[in-house]
């Protein structure tokens, strides 16, 4: 890294400094959630640990009329997209399943069923591109998703409809226990040939390659040039998530090269040998940070209870059969009168 | 005899199956060197090598796929579908070749598919499901989902040593049910519901997890002077119409219930069997117990959306009360 020009890719002093300061404070979201979920208060949590230059980076280099399709992995993002994290809790804390409005912070649901929204994010952009508007699309997803029939179907339609999407594939080198060379025989980065645009393989722990491959990328999907496909390879420093136990299939000594490459720390020496982040910057981040954590923890353990009848038949219908109607009723009915 | 839990008699019913039979071949997502999420398939990997036992790639259409394959070639495939929410991708493969290969080929096709299924684990979206209907509206296709631990090693070592198909549904909230027992028991014919609690005012009809549930019921109605029977189907297709009806015969009323939402759910399908077997013997419409007709909801409301034995107890009041 040490080689960067200093106003790398065009950004200001200033706009580097605020990629640092987005790292720390989504890893510091991601390790009170942490925390939350062993407390009991969040249900499942998975961990983006590792993962803080990658989402950065990228969401970044989106304008913010551009569109975000994600997998559930992708956290630190919707909070680069101002969507407070706090609320978003509520999703794993088993209150609702979508806490925020798509259309609002232009960051579709999470998708937990693997490498489903890939089509999904190629039609929204086939929708884009038929408008003739400039807005684009990334779509995110892990290695392992690159394994399903869904993601394959997806970049042979992007390539056919030349549809402006940017394919981000979070290479953290696991599926849950599955280490990558048991995931795919080859390059994932190489397959985008193959349905007739480019791919790369990056280094996503380098928040500025990211952004920079990122951007390029966004910028010929916006010329009309068509899709890209961006291998960033990072590591998955955590467990799969907090349901799982890694330690019956990987060795601490795995880690152990990927320690000494932490995106935050690489980048934050890097800053300071070009003279863009001092002692005091850093302090106030980390409380920035510290104070961000306070608030999410908060707003957390006040979400209210959404009524029962509204969390389960809201949102099924935006046209309610009157059958459907009549259930709801009767489920009210049985609920215990609240005091 | 010892306290076995439904999961490790699942484990020894692969086991068993694996050392048995050379052509066993177990494997699906994180089955290998992670035993499986559940870990069902703990130490298979270990003992039996990775040719025998392995991951593969995340990819459901191909796992069932590869699954048809392996069958023509003589082999006898126990894929593992991790979540019933991911069942899905594999919908094609299951309904297009897993059912119907038999019927273009004449060749046999020993595929057993295991899928945790159900719900009231606290899970987020696509981890509760239940899907059986689809599969059990399927001709050519065996389903079965045991409630207890011997059932469950019978009903496996069956299925795996059968030359169909059959989708195994493992009640996932109950991996951890205890029952008294040797292994190995005998393998478990499929299509023979049991009576797992003799009664003589109303059948409750379950399988899979909700067995459990109308137990605990039956045992509340007992106290308030109900004699409650509860049928476990064990397997949904084939039905055993026949314990069912000599149930009803015996009872004059039944309820049935599920996990999965009442609308087109399995309960349909014995409550028009029990309405056209048993129409003479029926003092009351059979009632259908389930899920609610919305998605699976969010982990904070699934007890809202289950039936529990409150909800059995009440439909049973209701049974009895009729007419
Ligand atoms: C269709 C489907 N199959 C299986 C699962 C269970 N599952 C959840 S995450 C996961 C691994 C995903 O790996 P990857 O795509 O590399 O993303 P990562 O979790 O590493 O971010 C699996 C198998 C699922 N969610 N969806």
């Amino acid at each position: 890294m040490a080689e960067k020009p200093l106003a790398a890719d065009g950004l200001s002093p200033q706009q580097l400094l605020d990629l640092y300061r987005k790292m720390v404070i989504i890893r510091r979201a991601d390790q009170e959630a942490l925390n939350l979920q062993r407390q009991g208060e969040l249900g499942l949590w998975g961990q983006f640990l590792g993962q803080e230059a990658t989402q950065v980076g990228a969401t970044v280099a989106m304008e913010s009329t551009d569109w975000i399709v994600p997998s559930y992995r992708e956290f630190g993002m919707a909070m680069c997209r101002g969507i407070d994290p706090g609320e978003m809790l509520g999703y794993f804390r088993g209150l609702t399943h979508g806490p925020w409005d798509p259309r609002r912070y232009r960051f579709l649901p999470f998708t937990i069923s693997v490498a489903t929204q890939v089509p999904h994010a190629v039609g929204f952009a086939m929708g884009c591109r038929l408008e003739g508007s400039r807005e684009v699309v990334l779509c995110v997803f892990g290695d392992g998703a690159t394994s399903e029939g869904d993601w394959h179907e997806a970049m042979n339609f992007a390539g056919v409809f030349q549809a402006p999407v940017v394919f981000l594939c979070q290479n953290n080198q696991w599926a849950i226990s599955v280490p990558l060379r048991r995931q795919t025989a080859g390059s994932i980065a190489e397959r985008a040939q193959g349905y007739g645009f480019a791919g790369v393989r990056i280094d996503g722990n380098d928040v500025l390659a990211v952004f920079s491959a990122v951007r390029s990328a966004a910028d010929r999907a916006r010329r009309g040039e068509g899709p890209s496909l961006i291998e960033a390879v990072t590591y998955r420093m955590g467990a799969h998530t907090s349901a799982d136990d890694p330690t019956r299939y990987r060795l601490d000594s795995d880690l152990a090269p990927w320690s000494s490459r932490d995106p935050i720390e690489t980048y934050a020496a890097w800053l300071r040998s070009q003279a863009l982040l001092d002692e005091g910057q850093a302090d106030s981040i980390d409380a920035e940070a510290e104070g961000m954590a306070e608030a999410m923890r908060g707003k957390l353990r006040r979400l209210p209870l959404p009524s029962p009848a509204a969390s389960l038949f809201d949102r099924v219908y935006h046209d309610p059969p009157a059958s459907f109607l009549k259930e709801r009723e009767e489920f009210e009915a049985t609920l215990e009168p609240v005091e | 005899m010892s306290a076995v839990t439904l999961g490790k008699a699942i484990t020894q019913g692969l086991r068993d199956a694996l050392a048995a039979d050379a052509k066993v071949l177990v494997f699906g997502e994180d089955v290998g060197r992670l035993g499986g999420v559940f870990r069902i398939t703990d130490g298979l990997q270990r003992d039996f090598g990775e040719d025998r036992v392995f991951d593969t790639p995340l990819a459901e259409s191909a796992i069932i796929g590869i699954a048809v394959g392996l069958a023509l070639r003589g082999f006898r495939a126990v894929p593992e579908i991790q979540f019933d929410g991911f069942i899905y991708p594999a919908f094609e493969q299951i309904v297009s070749h897993v059912a119907k290969y038999e019927n273009r080929s004449g060749l046999p096709l020993p595929i057993t598919i295991r899928v945790p299924f159900g719900g009231n684990i606290g899970a987020i979206e696509h981890h509760s499901e239940s899907p059986e209907a689809y599969f059990a509206h399927t001709a050519g296709l065996k389903v079965v989902a045991p409630a207890r631990p011997s059932d469950a090693y019978g009903l496996l070592r069956t299925a795996i040593a059968g030359d169909d198909p059959v989708i195994f549904f493992e009640p996932k909230a109950r991996y951890y049910l205890k029952e008294e027992m040797d292994l190995p028991v005998p393998p478990l014919p499929l299509g023979r519901a049991r009576v797992a609690r003799e009664g003589t005012a109303v059948t409750v009809v379950a399988y899979g997890p909700m067995v459990e549930t109308a137990l605990r019921a039956a045992e509340a109605a007992a106290e308030e002077g109900t004699s409650v029977e509860v049928i476990d189907l064990r397997s949904l297709a084939p039905l055993d119409v026949e314990t069912l009806v000599t149930s009803v015969r015996k009872t004059h009323r039944a309820v049935v219930v599920h996990e999965a939402p009442v609308f087109c759910g399995f309960g349909a399908e014995v409550a028009a069997r029990l309405s056209h077997d048993a129409f003479d013997s029926l003092e009351a419409p059979v009632i259908r117990l389930g899920g609610l007709n919305v998605p699976y909801p969010p982990s904070r409301f699934e007890k809202l959306y289950l039936p529990d034995a409150d909800r059995i107890l009440q439909a049973v009041d209701e049974s009895v009360a009729y007419g």
